[in-house]
């Protein structure tokens, strides 16, 4: 090991290299306060760790974006950890480079002839912002889309070059799959290079102005000790401390106000250009800014988004020169304090008023259940088809029934009470209630003089006088005892015609029953008096039960309750909802596997 | 971390007179072990998440049998022709249905059976083509040849075996079935891969 380490030694002199950068010395010894270079070095190290990692695993489009972290979070072994640590070491970072600042400040750390320190920290803090900026998009999810949209849009009001610098930030007119590469090229490659290089230059600078100040103090200064052991083992600490933090966020990120289920970083649903995400809030760290900006209504925006923090960045660019007017210090700490008290106040009232904002509550339900729910979808069976896992959301009944259902059924309708979605529509119901439609529960109700003629089912509709409540209302309240138990077999065959897959188990075991039932159904009880059931059948006004609740069934009588087959001409109020071209042939079909229940559900593990 | 900690013990302090040594070492450990630990979560992190497709299953379609063709668009005449294999296919997340896997190459044998042959030359991997003037196989990479029963045409043929024969089966009176797979390239011995 000597040998070889003498052999490396002797063609490139790094003994020398490393021995004058552990043993720098630093006058008035080893300080806590002296940790910040080494602290940044150290998260910049983890992000290249860690990014590097994800980099390999990651595919910068539209159709890959969200899927490719979708499977570094869900399938490749410990890619959550990755991400959670690269995720919550980011959001240290910014803190820690605000902080960096700060101390600047605080500390007199921009007087000659260090102003080019305060510059580079003022430096690192923007890049490390962008780095946030350009990394929040690239999972390509509800959160990170909508939250770059508004970010480009602010862009955009930027006096002169607004509209250029937007279109130039998003590779185009619309957000695509050049947004994504020129994020990614940014947040993976320019960025990392422009901060190695503060990192660089902030080093040779510590060291120069130690030198100095070495020189100057050195007959004076008693206390002198060299970086190394004492330094660094301080700077270890605190790199360690830093790492703990982030390594408890990634674990146990609930602990810290994150509200999504499970370690790691959160990932929303994939970004849906149709579906604007009610939930959008900026990162917690911009949330001040995103509160600042209520209160620059309409065209008066582009004061509160791009003129006054370009100002106020202005004015840090010259405190140093500010600094050597007498109290100019103070008054530099003082509007230090000022903004941050004033940031602080600022997010504490976003926060407040979204803890009371019901809309807000309900649309970050929502966004967790259909996070939820992509991932169930592609973790499915089936995979994530070409098209992307947008796809598989855009064709899921689960997701898309109740909001078909609540656009065009619940004007009439009701889904147990509510419109789908479970919101209560204002105006009352005046059809039945779909909820279990054709389900032996809501037939056996359905079929029950007390429960016929409410709002539940025909209460509201023509048929509130028509003969299947006459003939509920005279004739089955009258049934004995045999012809109850005939019904109750009739309505467990007409349940089976449906075929609905929660109730397979019971029908399989009770096929014998079903088969019975059918003879009821068909002959003795007076059901085929009205309907046709598997037979050709002319006088039959009602509708046919041929097939009942089926899925054809379903979607034929969606798309035309006026065929002869159903309602005929006594149809009341129900429109046609194919032939008039309400909705599409996919649509329906979406919107009666909703109402079947039919869906994919993944196994309980 | 062995490579820093000896070199922590070679560098000696230039002027040993201001902290006692012992106690300069016991930091200089201190500063390893704080430091291996901050790193530990994503060196290790990483190092799994890069390792990760050494655990990932092969594709599961390897070795059943795919319907390749019917007789009909076989010629009689012997001369072989290039299919294409469509199967299921997973590809990290997205899984595709019947897209183009492989090529095979089918003709027929003069005892009217059928003999199939993995389109992938057993040397380097490349496609072998049919030679435009002789009867039989090219690799137009390093120039192996084949004959159309797939042995090698060539005795200072650079590829080490033969072309690798699948098994047909033919289905419902007229459907060619093949039970495709392909083998590690290289060697003289035939090993399924995925």
């Amino acid at each position: 090991m000597r040998r070889l380490l003498k052999w490396i030694d002797d063609r490139t002199g790094l003994e020398k290299v490393i021995r004058s950068a552990l043993f720098n010395e630093i006058p008035g010894g080893a300080k806590w306060r002296h940790t910040w270079g080494s602290i940044l070095l150290f998260m910049f190290a983890v992000q290249a760790i860690t990014g590097m990692a994800l980099w390999m695993s990651y595919s910068p489009s539209t159709r890959s974006a969200w899927e490719s972290v979708y499977y570094i979070q869900h399938v490749m072994q410990l890619g959550w950890l990755v991400r959670g640590i690269h995720y919550y070491a980011a959001e240290a970072m910014v803190v820690l480079v605000l902080l960096h600042v700060i101390q600047k400040i605080w500390f007199k750390g921009y007087r000659k002839p260090r102003e080019l320190m305060f510059w580079i920290a003022m430096a690192m803090a923007l890049v490390v912002i962008g780095f946030s900026l350009t990394g929040y998009l690239l999972p390509w999810d509800q959160q990170g889309y909508w939250s770059a949209k508004v970010r480009t849009h602010i862009m955009s009001l930027s006096p002169v070059f607004g509209t250029y610098l937007e279109r130039l930030t998003i590779g185009g007119e619309h957000f695509g799959h050049h947004t994504l590469t020129r994020f990614f090229a940014l947040h993976a490659g320019v960025l990392p290079v422009v901060f190695s290089g503060l990192l660089l230059a902030r080093m040779m600078l510590v060291r120069r102005y130690r030198k100095q100040a070495f020189e100057e103090t050195a007959k004076t200064e008693v206390n002198v000790s060299s970086f190394w052991p004492g330094q660094a083992l301080k700077n270890a600490i605190a790199c360690l401390a830093v790492m703990g933090l982030v390594m408890l966020m990634t674990l146990k990120p609930q602990w810290f106000g994150f509200t999504h289920i499970g370690m790691g970083a959160p990932l929303a649903a994939p970004a849906d250009p149709t579906d604007l995400y009610a939930a959008a809030r900026p990162e917690w760290y911009f949330l001040f800014l995103f509160q600042f900006l209520k209160y620059f209504p309409g065209e008066k925006e582009v004061l509160g988004a791009i003129f006054i923090p370009s100002l106020i960045l202005g004015y840090f660019v010259i405190m140093p020169w500010v600094a050597k007017v007498r109290i100019g210090h103070y008054f530099n700490i003082l509007v230090s304090i000022g903004l941050l008290t004033g940031a602080f106040w600022l997010t504490y009232s976003a926060k407040m008023e979204d803890a009371t904002n019901a809309n807000y509550i309900a649309a970050g339900e929502q966004a967790h259940e259909k996070a939820q729910r992509a991932v169930e979808l592609a973790s499915g069976p089936t995979g994530i088809p070409e098209q992307g896992a947008l796809h598989l959301l855009h064709h899921d009944p689960k997701t898309l029934g109740p909001i078909l259902f609540a656009a065009h059924c619940s004007s009439c309708h009701r889904f147990d009470g509510h419109d789908g979605t479970g919101k209560v529509p204002l105006d009352t119901s005046s059809a039945p209630d779909l909820k279990g439609f054709a389900s032996r529960a809501w037939l056996t109700d359905l079929l029950k003089p007390e429960h016929i003629a409410t709002k539940r089912y025909f209460g509201e509709t023509a048929f509130r006088n028509g003969d299947m409540v006459r003939f509920v209302n005279k004739k089955v309240s009258q049934f004995d005892k045999e012809e109850k138990v005939a019904l109750e077999r009739a309505i467990k065959a007409l349940s089976a015609e449906a075929g609905l897959s929660r109730q397979a188990k019971v029908e399989e075991a009770e096929a014998d029953l079903i088969v019975l039932g059918k003879e009821d159904l068909g002959y003795e009880l007076g059901c085929s008096d009205c309907h046709a059931f598997h037979f050709e059948d002319d006088d039959a006004d009602g509708p046919d039960l041929t097939g009942y609740g089926s899925r054809e069934w379903m979607k034929s009588f969606i798309s035309d309750p006026g065929q002869k087959r159903f309602y005929g001409e006594n149809n009341d109020r129900m429109p046609s909802f194919l032939t008039e071209g309400i909705l599409t042939p996919t649509e329906i079909g979406l919107l009666v596997d909703w109402l079947r229940q039919d869906w994919y559900e993944p196994l309980p593990k | 971390m062995v490579l820093l900690v000896s070199l922590a013990h070679m560098i000696k302090k230039p002027q040993p007179s201001t902290s006692p040594d012992r106690r300069g070492f016991m930091r200089g450990v201190l500063t390893m072990i704080a430091g291996g630990f901050a790193l530990l979560g994503p060196l290790l992190g990483g190092l799994a998440l890069l390792l990760d497709p050494l655990r990932r299953n092969r594709n599961e379609t390897s070795g059943a049998f795919i319907m390749v063709a019917r007789l009909a668009s076989l010629p009689a005449n012997g001369i072989p022709m290039k299919f294409d294999i469509l199967s299921n296919r997973k590809d990290a997340w997205n899984h595709y249905s019947n897209v183009p896997v492989g090529s095979i190459y089918l003709r027929r044998t003069k005892n009217e059976h059928l003999a199939a042959f993995n389109i992938i030359c057993p040397h380097a991997g490349c496609f072998v083509q049919i030679d435009s003037q002789k009867p039989q196989f090219n690799c137009p990479c390093h120039e192996s040849q084949f004959h159309f029963d797939g042995t090698k045409a060539n005795p200072n043929n650079p590829s080490p075996r033969g072309m690798d024969p699948l098994q047909v089966e033919i289905r419902n009176g007229d459907e060619i079935w093949v039970q495709y797979q392909s083998f590690k390239t290289g060697i003289s011995e035939r090993i399924p891969t995925s």
